[in-house]
């Protein structure tokens, strides 16, 4: 089989992302039971960030209903439990906005169940959430959600494991290398520090970056509380005449 | 320059099929499409057993090079009709209750290196799964591109067993192709530090 080399011979530079260490959660990480079967046990082979690697899907509108963003209205009645509002920004790390970037979101109901057949979980589903969101970011990397608090969820991690309240967060960023599949958590939960999940990450500083802080500003009175929480996507690597760069 | 510390991963979890899967996620082209191919197999764990809980998601060059991206640096590269019309480039297919995925695309051509250097024609495959704090990162090669894989910067950087033959498909005729992802363990696939 011989496929066509088009610009063969072209030489180019490309510029390639960070890559930051010391900030995502190890392979295995024990207390989460899940990796046990799961987490690859070689190291990682370091890939050249080449074309493949330095673009990626730029996925906008046509994924996107304009009611996506209010998981709140998707049903002829309104849901149960405490209606919130989630917005932030997307940025790299270079504090750059990530423009017109799809954001996708799930989570479970207020009482702290997934309309998914693998929650079998004794906590009432509603009829009226679906618990799924999208939105395109704006030119500033702005999203924003309406959606319903989450509640705590009981799981068999190990004897009396519960999750914390979460949001899941879906990202693509401009490039392959920039992927990220996350969590989003509420200011003040107890069972923040009970969760191996969140406990993953290595750093005390990487796990408060996944908790959003009130924001009160944005909340809209006899309405709905608001939360803000920024994501920071990797941005390229420094050149050779930057200094003074972090967390590497 | 400061940089913003970057957020951190968390698993998918398992129940992410209420809201990541999407009717043509699978269809990179529609089934049927003049040149299409089909690349499919398991997401297997430790223990050989299917996981039937992933999701594999892929992305690739159009069959001219294209990727229709802005950062291309390639002036005649950037937005070919074929890749903003017809051809997405992205792929998403969750692992069915059996633990196998499957794609509908294009081949992807084979790309400039950027030195004089050629890759060989492949995809990046991301595999999020409960049980994976962060997406596993590997690549799909062709097994009738053996010259090109022989000169392939990052496949000839891996050894023959247990490296190189993790990434390269296994052809089974009428343009389908096999590629099987072993999370960890006997022939564990070889993942990348991206």
């Amino acid at each position: 089989m011989s496929t066509a080399v088009p610009h063969q011979g072209d030489t180019f530079t490309l510029r390639p992302y960070q890559r930051p260490r010391g900030v995502h959660p190890p392979a295995d990480f024990p207390p989460y039971r899940s990796s046990a079967l799961r987490a690859p046990h070689r190291p990682p082979v370091l890939l050249p960030h080449r074309l493949t690697e330095i673009t990626g899907p730029l996925l906008g509108e046509d994924r996107v209903r304009p009611a996506d963003a209010d998981l709140t209205t998707q049903h002829p009645g309104e849901p149960q439990g405490e209606r919130i509002i989630v917005t932030g920004r997307v940025l790299d790390s270079d504090g750059q906005p990530v423009r017109r970037g799809l954001v996708e979101i799930w989570q479970a109901n207020a009482a702290g169940r997934y309309r998914h057949q693998a929650d079998q979980h004794p906590a009432p589903l509603d009829p009226n959430f679906t618990g799924v969101g999208r939105c395109i970011t704006d030119d500033e990397g702005r999203y924003g959600f309406v959606t319903i608090k989450p509640g705590a969820y009981p799981w068999r991690n190990h004897h009396n494991a519960w999750r914390p309240a979460h949001i899941h967060f879906s990202l693509f960023g401009w490039s392959f290398t920039q992927r990220l599949i996350t969590q989003m958590y509420l200011p003040g939960d107890p069972l923040q520090p009970l969760d191996p999940v969140l406990d993953s990450v290595p750093s005390e500083q990487g796990r408060q970056r996944l908790v959003a802080q009130l924001d009160i500003a944005r909340t809209e009175p006899e309405w709905a509380l608001a939360y803000s929480w920024d994501i920071v996507l990797r941005g390229r690597e420094a050149t050779p005449f930057e200094t003074g760069e972090e967390g590497r | 320059m400061t940089r913003l510390p970057v957020t951190p991963s968390q698993t998918v979890g398992p129940f992410f099929a209420i809201g990541l899967p999407w009717t043509d996620g699978p269809y990179i082209v529609p089934e049927g499409t003049s040149g299409a191919i089909t690349i499919g197999g398991f997401v297997l764990d430790g223990v050989a057993e299917p996981v039937p809980d992933a999701l594999v998601e892929t992305w690739q060059a159009a069959p001219d090079g294209s990727f229709g991206h802005p950062d291309d640096p390639r002036p005649d590269a950037r937005g070919s009709a074929l890749t903003t019309a017809a051809f997405r480039g992205f792929g998403r297919c969750p692992t069915g209750p059996d633990g196998r995925y499957r794609i509908v695309t294009l081949r992807p051509a084979a790309l400039p290196y950027g030195d004089g250097r050629t890759e060989a024609p492949h995809l990046d495959v991301s595999v999020f799964a409960r049980g994976l704090l962060d997406r596993v990162v590997t690549r799909i090669y062709f097994p009738d591109e053996e010259a090109a894989n022989a000169a392939d910067p990052v496949l000839s950087a891996l050894p023959e067993r247990g490296g190189r033959d993790t990434l390269i498909a296994i052809a089974d005729g009428g343009g389908r192709f096999r590629f099987d992802i072993r999370l960890q363990g006997e022939g564990e696939t070889v993942f990348f530090d991206v």
